[in-house]
């Protein structure tokens, strides 16, 4: 399988305080705190783009890797946040990145993107080359959208993060993979057209709290690798109580768990590869050490994917 | 101990609150019950009673009261 050989991101320089989100909706920020673990998201200036933020998480993750944005295959882009329908940002992140010509995708699904993103690289990067997979999102302006529900508009925040993918060597190869999708669920987390983002979050926490662990035993199951054996965890940062509560049905402790949420907010697609990002960057993956990376979105879709330290150079 | 004492005594221990619901009260509206305890709720109903809880189950109206839970006990008996 190929690997994943640098991460990057890009946050938003503007803070915004629980206590000013909270606010919108008449909530204090000790109630944001304790409903999320979310005490700060960053806020994208008004004429930032979704596509200007991957364009910048893109470019700190190929800085990194030393990579010429030319040379790649394929730029893939998830976000469920573009300013409009049609084209998505794929094509126009391309074209920042300096790499006009590249072939370049949308993966519309919102919080769940960058893992299939990513298990979507793993697949094709034998044969396309080297894949940039980047999650970007600016969730303030769907937020900003009236009405503002208590439970929700607190929640997100804006941010890309960029994962090179490569059929070649990096920091882990991905081991294996497990993706799953069900309608069903469709209309307990959606975004319409010009309307408020619509969250079910009964459904969804129960939803997420069974298929999360699922897709993740599934992996280390066939790999033969045990949930307390994991390195670090890389979970899509949904809620600081989801994550505990994923730790918890895994057996594992919450600490294994990377989590940013208090800083950033739910960043939906591009919040995984912001945590694979700053855990790679203060962490790293150990020779031989597994990680998990895994996500639950919209949709719903869902999955794991298991990575294994690639030996130093 | 019959089935109903036996769901509050599940209610109550995932909760941590001495709740004694009415059969009908909805466990969600009362505020008995938030999105975070729900996934505990069902764990423990399916260790308690011996069952597993498909995926396709997990709707959060099927265990909304005392007499929904026990409607979906009845149904998978």
């Amino acid at each position: 399988m190929p690997f994943l050989r640098e991460f990057g991101h890009y946050l938003p320089s503007r803070v915004v305080t629980s206590e000013e989100a909270g606010s919108w909706v008449g909530a204090t920020a000790e109630w944001v705190m304790n409903v999320s673990g979310i005490r700060e998201r960053r806020f994208a200036a008004e004429d930032e783009t979704v596509a200007d933020l991957a364009a910048k998480a893109g470019r700190d993750c190929l800085d990194k890797a030393g990579y010429d944005a030319n040379r790649l295959g394929l730029i893939v882009v998830a976000s469920g946040s573009p300013e409009r329908q049609a084209p998505g940002p794929a094509s126009v992140t391309a074209l920042k990145l300096g790499a006009a010509g590249v072939p370049a995708i949308d993966l519309p699904l919102a919080s769940a993107g960058s893992l299939f993103g990513l298990a979507l690289a793993a697949r094709l990067a034998p044969s396309m080359g080297h894949i940039l997979v980047i999650g970007a999102e600016k969730m303030s302006r769907l937020v900003a959208r009236e009405p503002r529900e208590r439970g929700v508009a607190v929640l997100f925040g804006d941010g890309a993060g960029a994962c090179l993918v490569s059929p070649s060597g990096g920091k882990a190869e991905v081991v294996d993979v497990e993706l799953g999708s069900d309608g069903t669920w469709a209309d307990d987390l959606c975004l319409e057209q010009n309307a408020p983002i619509k969250m079910n979050g009964r459904t969804v926490i129960l939803q997420a709290s069974r298929k999360i662990p699922g897709a993740i035993r599934s992996v280390l199951d066939r790999a033969g690798v045990a949930a307390a054996s994991i390195s670090a965890f890389l979970l899509h940062q949904a809620n600081q109580n989801l994550l505990d509560k994923v730790a918890a049905a895994l057996g594992v402790e919450s600490g294994r768990f990377f989590s940013n949420i208090a800083r950033y907010g739910n960043t939906s697609s591009a919040s995984l590869l912001i945590a694979a990002s700053e855990w790679s960057q203060e962490h790293g993956f150990a020779p031989g050490a597994h990680a998990v990376f895994a996500a639950f979105g919209a949709g719903f879709h869902w999955g794991a994917l298991l990575a294994r330290g690639c030996p130093a150079k | 101990m019959d089935r109903r004492s036996k769901l509050i005594e599940i209610l109550q221990k995932v909760t941590k609150k001495p709740v004694a619901p009415a059969a009908e009260e909805s466990l969600f509206d009362s505020g008995l019950l938030d999105s975070f305890a729900l996934p505990d709720l069902v764990s423990a109903l399916e260790q308690e009673f011996g069952i597993s809880i498909p995926d396709a189950d997990l709707n959060p109206r099927k265990f909304d009261s005392l007499a929904r839970i026990e409607e979906y006990l009845d149904a998978r008996s």
